[in-house]
């Protein structure tokens, strides 16, 4: 339930942007899931639904899944972070600690461990709208 | 696109009396032996205590505290498990013993991660153990923890002390708190970091001898806590 604390995170920050905006009523949050930090889209929305305030009664929660892309900074290589290639352990420190993937994973063409997440890292808000 | 993680950070921390970053401008001062020691101490005092180790790249306090094999437990979040008193949390229970080789960009992405998803309990101290440096984690810190203050490290050399001087300023600039300095390693009666210290205005808090049995302390903390190095931190704890 790791992903708990990443919907409180999304309720927090909607939250703060709507009172910033003056929105008094939330109609709908889009969020991007990077496929690197492996959340549980299910699990997230489940979390969504329960830390609902007032501002959040008719809001649609649009969570999009992004692949994770990576791309070597030594050899320029990119390609796409495949979880089925990890075993479980690996996997689930990388769900908790994306970064972690600099340890576990390297490039596939140079072998360095020095990449870049492109995109698909974790949680982000890509929208929001509401009524003022 | 905004990153939801950053609105819940001070949520996180908000019932954390004191939180106190143990920094320097130099690496290999003894910070982390410092941090690990103050943290054991403060948690024997009776002071609910919390050690962070914000050194991703080089973690160390696991080593010193002996930590093996140990896991968060996961509850709408993640929580640091207890070790030795203390409420413990390090990037080690994710990255092993491997090398984590991480850009800036990825050291201020891990420490926003573990900022917004680890759930502290009510601490009265919370103890970081920072990287040295005046980098991309204490930057962070810096931009987006509310109430830290700053206990500082150097040892006698002026070297040290420069880089000391350059993280001072960069605190002051940015009105934040600094507890005071700690001379670490003292291998003589020389006064001049003290002096120093006081030219800046800032609390001498203490100095540390050169203690040779502390390498044999390492993963033991009961061994550790009996060292002259301890004792040493024991007293400065006290004057905070």
């Amino acid at each position: 339930m790791h992903e708990w604390a990443l919907a409180e995170a999304v309720i927090s920050a909607v939250s703060q942007i709507a009172e910033k905006e003056g929105i008094r009523e939330v109609t709908e949050v889009k969020v991007k899931v990077g496929e690197l930090q492996q959340v549980e889209i299910d699990i997230l929305e489940y979390a969504l639904s329960q830390l609902k305030t007032e501002k959040f009664e008719k809001t649609k929660f649009s969570i999009e899944k992004a692949e994770a892309r990576l791309k070597c900074r030594v050899c320029g290589h990119e390609w796409v972070f495949n979880k089925e290639k990890l075993d479980e352990k690996t996997a689930e420190a990388i769900h908790f600690v994306p970064e972690i993937v600099h340890t576990y994973v390297h490039c596939p063409k140079c072998d360095s461990p020095d990449f870049e997440v492109l995109e698909g890292r974790g949680v982000w808000l890509e929208s929001i709208k509401g009524v003022k | 696109m905004v990153d939801p993680r950053i609105s819940v950070v001070n949520e996180r921390l908000k019932n954390i009396e004191n939180i106190v970053a143990v920094s320097s401008g130099k690496g290999g001062v003894g910070k982390s032996l410092v941090a690990s020691t103050l943290a054991l101490t403060l948690a024997k005092k009776g002071c609910k205590t919390g050690l962070f180790d914000l050194d991703f790249t080089s973690p160390s306090t696991h080593l010193i505290l002996g930590v093996q094999e140990m896991q968060p437990k996961e509850e709408k979040g993640i929580i640091p498990p207890e070790v030795y008193g203390l409420k413990y949390m390090s990037i080690v229970y994710y990255s092993g013993n491997q090398v984590t080789p991480l850009r800036g960009a990825d050291v201020s992405n891990a420490l926003i991660e573990l900022l917004a998803i680890t759930r502290w309990e009510k601490l009265d101290f919370l103890v970081v153990d920072m990287p040295p440096g005046i980098g991309d984690a204490t930057l962070d810190l810096l931009r987006l923890v509310k109430n830290v203050k700053f206990l500082v490290i150097t040892t006698p050399s002026r070297l040290a002390f420069e880089t000391v001087r350059k993280l001072v300023s960069l605190l002051r600039g940015l009105e934040i708190p600094i507890v005071g300095i700690v001379e670490n390693m003292k291998m003589d009666d020389s006064k001049f970091i003290q002096t120093q210290v006081k030219n800046l205005g800032l609390p001498f808090l203490g100095e540390i001898p050169f203690d040779n049995k502390i390498e044999d302390a390492i993963g033991n903390v009961d061994k550790l806590l009996e060292t002259v190095f301890a004792k040493k931190v024991e007293s400065i704890a006290a004057k905070l």
